[in-house]
């Protein structure tokens, strides 16, 4: 299991992109994400799915996402997540 | 009941003697008169212009319960309304029905005087803003009505539209009420909305900040039709009604369906010597004019006339001699004023001239080619222009279902996408145009022809558009985005979206 060591972020909130912000989380604590979107009825549920999956993927189970949507489809969103991740889990001052 | 497009309506509806239920474009035979002003006499020798809107809305003798209307031409520069309702709910009178030709942004100032109940119910063309939310919230005390510029004109005419008193922001105005658009610090163009209203209100009240010696020439409203006149320290900010001109879109997806827009036309068939066109104001439209002018200067086409909501592009042309002659009922950018005022083949008109279906025949009539902008479409070619896709109301019916009634080639375009929201769907959330005066339906992915439309897809199957069936398109767009959860609604409508001819072809109902 990777763990996220301190707060990273990756993304705009530029029209269509997103804005993901990861930081750690007490172990055992799952996953907690906290959405702004301007499709939470439409897209919503989807949206937290997909960052509870890619999360989940890159064997992270405990974190606290802010995700600032601005209309960004899923592969943007995927793209950002993964981004944060992975400067969230690097050591401090790399990447 | 449900309607000819499938939507649920109620079988009775407040504001409404009788719901009658949208069953086609042309379904519909009026009957009976045309409404008209009450009778009125002037004295040679009495005067029209009083010191104070205070005390003109005395003289008009505006009580509770009677219906005001305005103009929209000012547009973002407005002061007139905002004004008039605030001078009227200081005089303490309640429950009026405001009846505008539209609302902007700017008029989010009357909020209070929704809250206090001065103004308790609204029939115009379309809001925003905050005042979009508001009527969308059902805070009126019965849903707002929402008609076309033609459906306003013939409501008015026939009478289903009473107006007790009309505000007339008046840019050039002399002592007896004569009015233009043209001159004036706050000249905003053609007067077209409000030339109905001042024809069959029971008394009107022109408000200018330009008065000028006996009599104003040109001559738009006519002195016959004002009752008085009051003179404003401003009645407009020119920054809003008017923008400079309009520089042509870069966003290389407005381009590109401007690009097809421009093609689909010069294959339709209808792109011929003394055709007609109208353009919107969306940046896909304007930007479609330049690729029009190209193609008409190419292949030596001259059209017979253009019809607007008039921009500078088309004034362009119309002083290329692409064009005899613009009708213009409303202009947005300041070329199109100064040539309204300055050249004799651009002429102003009536929204009823414009659009009114129950008359001797409107030049929407005559349009061959409409391309118009879209909010959402759906696979039945059915648009919204109203409301968002949380069913907010935020937007405006406009001539929309008027020239797609009326011309032979209807075409609609609109981003496949805005944001990751797909902009073709099952249904829209809201119908204000129906699918079966759609011809055309244009996005940077391709577009797609209405099925009932055969001889416009033979002409463009052999083009190298990107001719696609309309479940295609929205599969397209699916892919991308994902289908959207449906966003839910109570049953309590808010608003009745009324077909030109004042059938009922939707109503919105408050989210949830």
């Amino acid at each position: 299991m990777k763990s996220i060591t301190h707060v990273a972020q990756a993304g705009t909130v530029e029209s269509s992109d997103i804005l993901i912000n990861l930081a750690p989380a007490q172990p055992q604590s799952g996953i907690q994400i906290e959405l702004a979107t301007p499709t939470p009825k439409q897209y919503g549920a989807q949206i937290r799915e997909l960052i509870r999956q890619t999360l989940t993927a890159h064997g992270i189970a405990d974190a606290v996402v802010q995700a600032t949507d601005k209309g960004a489809l899923d592969y943007t969103i995927k793209a950002r997540l993964i981004t944060a991740i992975e400067r969230a889990c690097a050591p401090e001052g790399g990447n | 009941m449900i309607n000819k497009v499938g939507r649920l309506i109620p079988d009775t509806l407040p504001g409404y003697a009788e719901v009658r239920p949208y069953s086609g474009p042309f379904a519909f035979q009026p009957s009976g008169r045309m409404a008209g002003a009450r009778l009125r006499a002037q004295n040679p020798a009495a005067n029209k212009v009083l010191a104070s809107l205070e005390q003109a809305i005395d003289a008009t003798g505006l009580k509770d319960g009677m219906t005001i209307s305005f103009h929209h031409h000012f547009r973002n520069g407005d002061f007139v309304l905002n004004r008039v309702v605030e001078t009227i709910a200081r005089k303490g009178i309640k429950g009026l029905t405001l009846a505008p030709s539209s609302l902007n942004d700017i008029n989010d100032a009357i909020l209070p005087h929704i809250e206090s109940g001065v103004v308790t119910a609204i029939e115009t063309s379309g809001a925003r803003g905050k005042l979009g939310k508001t009527i969308s919230a059902g805070k009126l005390a019965r849903p707002a009505i929402i008609r076309s510029h033609g459906g306003r004109a013939r409501a008015i005419e026939c009478g289903e539209l009473k107006i007790d008193v009309a505000f007339i922001g008046a840019p050039c105005c002399d002592k007896a009420g004569n009015i233009n658009g043209v001159d004036g610090p706050s000249a905003c163009g053609s007067m077209g909305y409000a030339m109905v209203d001042a024809a069959y209100a029971d008394k009107v009240v022109a408000i200018t900040d330009h008065l000028v010696p006996h009599p104003a020439f040109p001559i738009s409203i006519p002195q016959t039709q004002v009752d008085f006149v009051v003179e404003l320290d401003s009645i407009g900010d020119p920054a809003g009604i008017a923008s400079g001109a309009l520089r042509i879109s870069r966003n290389p997806r407005e381009l590109l369906i401007a690009e097809y827009a421009a093609a689909v036309i010069e294959h339709s068939g209808y792109f011929n010597e003394g055709y007609s066109l109208q353009l919107g104001s969306g940046g896909a439209s304007l930007a479609a004019a330049q690729f029009i002018r190209e193609k008409m200067k190419a292949r030596n086409i001259q059209g017979s006339f253009g019809v607007g909501g008039v921009t500078a592009p088309f004034v362009d042309m119309l002083n290329e001699g692409l064009f005899s002659v613009l009708f213009d009922t409303q202009d947005f950018d300041l070329p199109s004023i100064e040539s309204l005022k300055n050249n004799p083949r651009h002429l102003e008109m009536s929204a009823s001239y414009y659009a009114n279906p129950h008359s001797g025949g409107p030049i929407v009539n005559n349009l061959d080619v409409v391309i118009l902008s879209a909010t959402e479409v759906d696979v039945d070619f059915n648009v919204n222009v109203i409301t968002d896709s949380n069913g907010i109301i935020m937007g405006a019916s406009g001539g929309h279902s008027d020239t797609a009634a009326g011309a032979k080639l209807a075409i609609v375009v609109a981003p496949l996408l805005r944001g990751r929201l797909p902009m073709v769907l099952d249904r829209v959330n809201t119908i204000v145009t129906p699918g079966e005066t759609v011809d055309v339906i244009i996005t940077e992915r391709g577009l797609a022809v209405n099925p009932k439309r055969t001889d416009l897809l033979d002409r463009l199957k052999d083009t190298r558009l990107p001719v696609l069936d309309i479940r295609e398109l929205q599969d397209i767009a699916y892919k991308m985005s994902g289908k959207p959860e449906s966003v839910e609604t109570s049953d309590e409508v808010v608003a009745v979206i009324e077909y030109r001819d004042g059938s009922i072809i939707d109503v919105v109902r408050k989210p949830l």
